[in-house]
């Protein structure tokens, strides 16, 4: 077994090069929960943490970079007046200790079905970016999460960046548990009311496969709202959160039944897009 | 609640060697079972030999650079009995490879306070009763250092999102916070 530890994303992916079979190890919040427990054995490893150029985040003309090192505990305080929702998200993700490891190219590789960051990325209409031998590639996101923990990513990929548009208007983010720290969504939901495009972009987490886009439900309440004075009416709200919760695709496992989980879409739905709006 | 439920750990003394990569990239790496790394643990340099480099930081800390202060209860980032500080961060060092904690400097429970006396949260942490079984304890006395000293005056919901990962079985939360407000006290000079 190797360790690689590369300082920069050139060595990173050279090293990733000369090992193909090599695992990436970035927080190791997952990963090594999977190792101490048997169920992943790893040859090689190549690990990311010391990685600096992938722990910025800036904005390019009118995008929002992410590097894939930036942490949750990184989001949860320096992206909290830019982005509120993310932010918001990143702080409910386990507990401070975790958030410190924690990254952001990290959720959306382990691509699971309750990535608290995943339903944000979705609503902005994220891009991955991925470095390899042969340059980057960037792919959205909808695209790169195939399926549950299942994603794009070839052989001597690193994910490097997450890119999204930047996005104005108020953004809400909503979790649903069985405690308020130090717990995985039971249904999450990101709610950006995109007032430069006149668009309600939302997405929900844990109610499908892949963070789950209600585009039926966008588009209709994109229609139903007043956009001069940000302002719907309840029976349109109604019928937004109801579309939502009809689009959900939730199973029924430890954490919740798929009843439940389809009934906190609707609530979720209902209580971001209120909040967002004027009261 | 032990580590020997991880058959990686089992093997650790007869993990198959591999050869290093031809044309090693640049960056610094470690290859094999048999050959040792260095950690800075508590200021000190501490040397890791033969071991499997799929080790956690919390196994290599207690089964073998004798440290056992870092309490081993989830193994999966649940309970931060095993919180250490690496490089500075409050982290649970069951989630860290020990292999790329290689650089970093790590610091233990053990080594909070310089000789042998206890810090003035271990000692508040004693007088205020905060202790019952004790497992959770080290952990939460890293996470409040943790705390107090990029916070020294935080509030009570504050002090609750800090140590919301750090799970204590006997429940004995109110006597926790009270040993934190007890140290905040002392540190601004307000005890009586």
């Amino acid at each position: 077994m190797t360790v690689a530890r590369p300082t920069t994303l050139s060595q990173a992916v050279d090293a990733l090069a000369a090992m193909p079979d090599a695992q990436l190890l970035a927080g190791g919040t997952d990963f090594m929960v999977e190792v101490n427990f048997g169920h992943r054995r790893p040859t090689d490893v190549v690990a990311l943490r010391r990685v600096a150029e992938l722990r910025h985040h800036a904005t390019d003309g009118d995008e929002v970079v992410l590097g894939a090192n930036v942490t949750y505990s990184q989001m949860q305080t320096e992206l909290a007046e830019a982005l509120p929702a993310l932010a918001a998200a990143a702080r409910t993700v386990g507990s401070p200790q975790i958030r410190n490891a924690g990254t952001i190219g990290g959720n959306v590789a382990t691509a699971s079905p309750a990535g608290d960051t995943l339903p944000f990325l979705a609503a902005v209409e994220a891009d991955v970016v991925l470095a390899s031998p042969d340059g980057t590639r960037r792919l959205p996101l909808a695209d790169f999460i195939t399926a549950a923990k299942r994603t794009a990513i070839q052989p001597g990929e690193v994910i490097s960046e997450v890119r999204f548009p930047a996005v104005r208007g108020p953004q809400q983010f909503l979790k649903v548990g069985t405690r308020n720290a130090m717990v995985i969504s039971i249904a999450c939901c990101a709610m950006v009311v995109d007032t430069d495009h006149r668009r309600v972009r939302c997405a929900f987490g844990s109610v499908a496969a892949r963070p789950l886009r209600p585009t039926e439900a966008e588009d209709f309440i994109s229609d139903a709202l007043d956009w001069d004075t940000l302002d719907a009416e309840t029976n349109a709200v109604d019928r937004f959160a109801a579309l939502a919760a009809a689009a959900a695709e939730p199973i029924t496992d430890h954490r919740g039944t798929a009843e439940y989980r389809r009934h906190t879409v609707k609530v979720m739905a209902r209580r971001a897009l209120t909040r967002s709006l004027r009261a | 609640m032990t580590s020997d439920r991880n058959p990686g750990y089992a093997e650790a003394g007869r993990s198959q060697v591999e050869a290093a990569a031809e044309g090693a990239p640049a960056g610094s790496r470690l290859t094999d079972e048999s050959e040792s790394y260095t950690l800075q643990v508590n200021g000190r340099e501490e040397s890791v030999k033969a071991a499997w480099l799929g080790e956690s930081l919390l196994y290599v800390l207690r089964e073998r650079l004798g440290l056992p202060g870092s309490k081993n209860a989830c193994e999966q980032g649940e309970c931060g009995s095993c919180s250490v500080f690496l490089d500075g961060t409050l982290v649970v060092s069951c989630c860290v490879l020990a292999a790329d904690a290689v650089d970093s400097e790590v610091v233990t429970v053990e080594g909070l306070e310089p000789g042998d006396g206890l810090s003035d949260v271990q000692q508040h942490f004693l007088d205020a009763g905060a202790v019952q079984c004790g497992f959770c304890t080290p952990g939460l006395i890293v996470a409040v250092h943790d705390l107090l000293d990029r916070v020294p005056d935080a509030d009570e919901l504050t002090v609750r999102e800090a140590i919301s990962g750090n799970l204590c079985r006997c429940t004995g939360y109110g006597r926790i916070l009270q040993a934190v407000v007890d140290v905040q006290r002392q540190r601004a000079g307000t005890q009586p």
